[in-house]
């Protein structure tokens, strides 16, 4: 009698079946997409971060550098003595240098910091990275004493998006090369950089490997270079042994240009000893909070980053997307889903009180209240599972549609300046840097390269990301149970109502 | 049957007090018909509600079968209707959406018996009324005589021991009204059931052996 009470009752009054079903299909459809949505930008942004940082990495270590560095050590500040280089006959001198140095605002640090993060609780994973920028200079620069007889004026450097710098004063021709360069440890291949990184052509980088390097194959495309080639970093040819590209997209470029053993770079950049960076993989997601602050504690002087702390980092339109699906998404769909709740509550109370003198005379009859209600409970509940039913259908649809729509989605990580650096060098004019114009009076030599953050262009972008957004059955089960929910509100209402019913309305001589 | 003694209902309607019953006492035999005539307002349907456990009185006692339904639980009351009391209705008051099968049917649902035995009984008391050819036909693709067959029949399906009956002609016209009565008076004689049976319509209550009149409140015996 109930399904048969109840069945009958929702097609009777079908119209309200179908509004109320309506109303509770299109938020619950509301909801899974911005969940799905919110997961896939979040899905995003990890993969934003696994391309910097690595997959498997939930906390990075490194140490912000203090102060200003000091001019001398500057990298991207070259040195030239009076009388450096060779003379050429017309008045200009060649010169050339090649300089490793840490990246800008980080500093080295003691690797020893590696084994006091591998010895803490909960870490399941560590590596460490040395991350460097190579800067080379070569090129004809005027000689001195020819560029006093002249009196030439100012001296212009301009800089390419490519980071490559060229320039001429009062005669002078040469060429600024930067990119970036990270030793690894090619033991470590569950954490660390290259985890997101994919072998293009030849090999990885390997245990026992030295004085090789294995290059970006977004880099290596550009700079025309192959494995079998060789690539100077810090002075000395390196055997190019492999190129990898990211396993992120296509055309996508890795976190760093060349990729060295870190010992190697070590070596090269006279650090020893020294690294830049530590990943950390933690055993379980609950305890990455625990686990930094212990580092935190070890290492006072070091900067801690959570996957959490980086994604807040991510930048581009992915950050966009993401504020907009959490902010206007879950407001959308709270205000949705509180309307069709609301509209079910209201269609169950004025069918209750329709029914008023149906309902009393099932009491009168003999129907307990606890009949009556769960009897105008059920025809809620089996209300919000059609509801639920046809959201869940209309939002694996949108979400399918959203899917296939391929949204990208463009992101860079804050912590690199690759981002910002690109913005700046397409500013325009800003790419014109005035050089020292006149030689300092008595000063010999010509000092370039205070490198500007525009200054830059590495094979690393903004990297961009179709949109995936997943249903997962989680989402499919808590959106049938708000379904539920929502007729068993409007089913509780409706039926304390229907509860206070006396049967004795029954009795009353309503036409 | 019943024995009714002191009973005082009052209502509140705002700030008026409305006493629609002033210490009524009564005793309904077994097995007796009875009607109950007076204007409207004057208290009928208010001593039916108290006779048949809707509604609980002010003050006084109502006894049935010895038991005080004034002292019971709302699941004694409930138990009551469902098994001792049989409601007929002016309005016939059917689910609109339940054919006449199962709108019988629903007065056998709180005695939870199967429902194979369920639909036999249903099917059995529509054939009483005269109606077993009508079972899947809804409320309203029956006349008004019919659905009062109907209702009655829903009423009777349980075997109650009281019939109470609120203007059960009130929306029949004449020949469809002696129809419904003539069928009520054989109830009463092929079965014994005890009948109380409320109408302002004194043709009605001219065919039934024992009369009281209620007015504002009040109630006297009317001469057989």
């Amino acid at each position: 009698m109930f399904f048969t009470y109840l069945r009958r009752e929702l097609r009777n009054r079908r119209k309200q079946t179908v509004v109320v079903a309506i109303g509770l299909a299109v938020a619950i459809a509301l909801v899974i997409v911005v969940n799905a949505v919110s997961t896939g930008v979040k899905d995003a942004q990890s993969e934003v971060l696994a391309s910097v940082y690595g997959v498997g990495t939930d906390i990075t270590v490194d140490q912000p550098s203090e102060g200003p560095v000091a001019a001398g050590s500057s990298p991207g500040r070259f040195d030239f003595d009076e009388g450096e280089g060779e003379a050429n006959e017309d008045g200009t001198r060649d010169l050339s240098d090649d300089r490793l140095s840490t990246a800008m605002g980080t500093a080295p640090f003691d690797a020893s910091a590696l084994e006091t993060v591998a010895g803490l609780d909960h870490v399941s994973g560590v590596a460490a990275s040395l991350d460097l920028e190579n800067m080379s200079f070569s090129g004809e620069m005027p000689d001195l004493a020819a560029m006093e007889e002249s009196g030439a004026g100012d001296v212009t450097l301009r800089m390419g998006q490519d980071g490559t710098g060229d320039g001429s004063a009062g005669g002078s021709s040469f060429e600024i090369n930067r990119f970036t360069v990270t030793g690894v440890d090619p033991d470590a291949a569950a954490v660390g950089p290259l985890t997101t990184a994919e072998v293009a052509d030849g090999r990885t980088l390997e245990a026992d490997d030295k004085n090789v390097a294995v290059l970006d194959a977004t880099y290596a495309e550009q700079q025309e270079l192959a494995v079998g080639d060789t690539i100077t970093v810090g002075g000395k040819d390196l055997e190019i042994v492999g190129t990898v590209s990211s396993t992120t997209g296509d055309g996508v470029a890795t976190a760093s240009d060349a990729y060295l053993p870190l010992a190697t770079a070590q070596t090269l950049a006279d650090l020893a000893d020294q690294v830049t960076d530590v990943y950390v993989q933690v055993d379980s997601a609950e305890n990455v909070d625990a686990v930094a602050a212990a580092i935190e504690s070890e290492l006072p002087d070091a900067s801690v980053s959570t996957q959490s702390d980086l994604a807040e980092g991510v930048t581009g339109s992915l950050s966009t997307a993401s504020d907009l699906v959490g902010t206007l998404g879950t407001w959308l769909s709270a205000i949705v889903l509180a309307a069709a709740f609301g509209l079910a509550i209201l269609f169950t109370v004025s069918g209750v009180n329709r029914r008023t003198r149906e309902l009393g005379t099932l009491k009168a009859i003999g129907w307990s209240r606890n009949r009556v209600v769960g009897q105008v409970a059920g025809e809620s509940v089996v209300q919000g599972l059609i509801g639920g039913a046809a959201g869940l259908a209309l939002g694996v649809l949108a979400v399918w549609a959203v899917n296939l729509a391929g949204i990208t989605l463009s992101g860079a990580s804050g912590g690199l300046t690759m981002g910002g650096a690109s913005e700046m060098m397409r500013a325009g004019p800003a790419g014109t840097v005035q050089g020292g114009g006149t030689a300092p009076d008595g000063g010999g030599g010509g000092a370039f390269g205070e490198r500007p953050d525009a200054f830059a262009g590495a094979a690393g972008d903004a990297v961009d990301i179709v949109l995936q957004a997943p249903v997962s059955l989680w989402i499919v089960l808590a959106a049938i149970g708000l379904a539920v929910l929502g007729g068993l509100l409007a089913g509780v209402v409706g039926g304390r109502r229907a509860a206070k019913l006396r049967p004795a309305e029954a009795l009353r001589s309503l036409a | 049957m019943y024995q009714i003694d002191d009973l005082t209902k009052t209502y509140r309607q705002g700030k008026r007090e409305v006493r629609a019953l002033k210490n009524v006492s009564l005793t309904i035999g077994d097995g007796e018909l009875v009607a109950v005539q007076g204007p409207t307002g004057g208290g009928k349907s208010t001593l039916l509600q108290m006779l048949g456990g809707l509604d609980r009185p002010t003050s006084g006692t109502v006894k049935l079968d010895g038991k005080d339904l004034a002292a019971m639980s709302d699941t004694q009351l409930t138990a009551a209707r469902a098994e001792t009391i049989g409601f007929v209705f002016q309005n016939f008051n059917l689910i609109p959406t339940l054919t006449a099968l199962e709108n019988v049917e629903t007065a056998l649902v709180p005695s939870k018996i199967a429902r194979q035995s369920r639909t036999a009984r249903a099917l059995a008391a529509l054939d009483s009324v005269g109606l077993g050819d009508r079972g899947d036909h809804l409320p309203g693709e029956l006349s008004g005589g019919q659905q009062q067959r109907v209702a009655i029949a829903r009423a009777l399906v349980k075997n109650p021991k009281v019939l109470l009956a609120d203007e059960p002609t009130g929306n029949l016209d004449e020949e469809t009204r002696d129809e419904i009565v003539d069928l009520i008076e054989g109830l009463w004689k092929e079965q014994g059931l005890t009948i109380v049976l409320v109408t302002h319509d004194s043709v009605v209550a001219a065919r039934t052996p024992r009369r009281l009149r209620i007015a504002k409140g009040a109630m006297k015996e009317l001469p057989a």
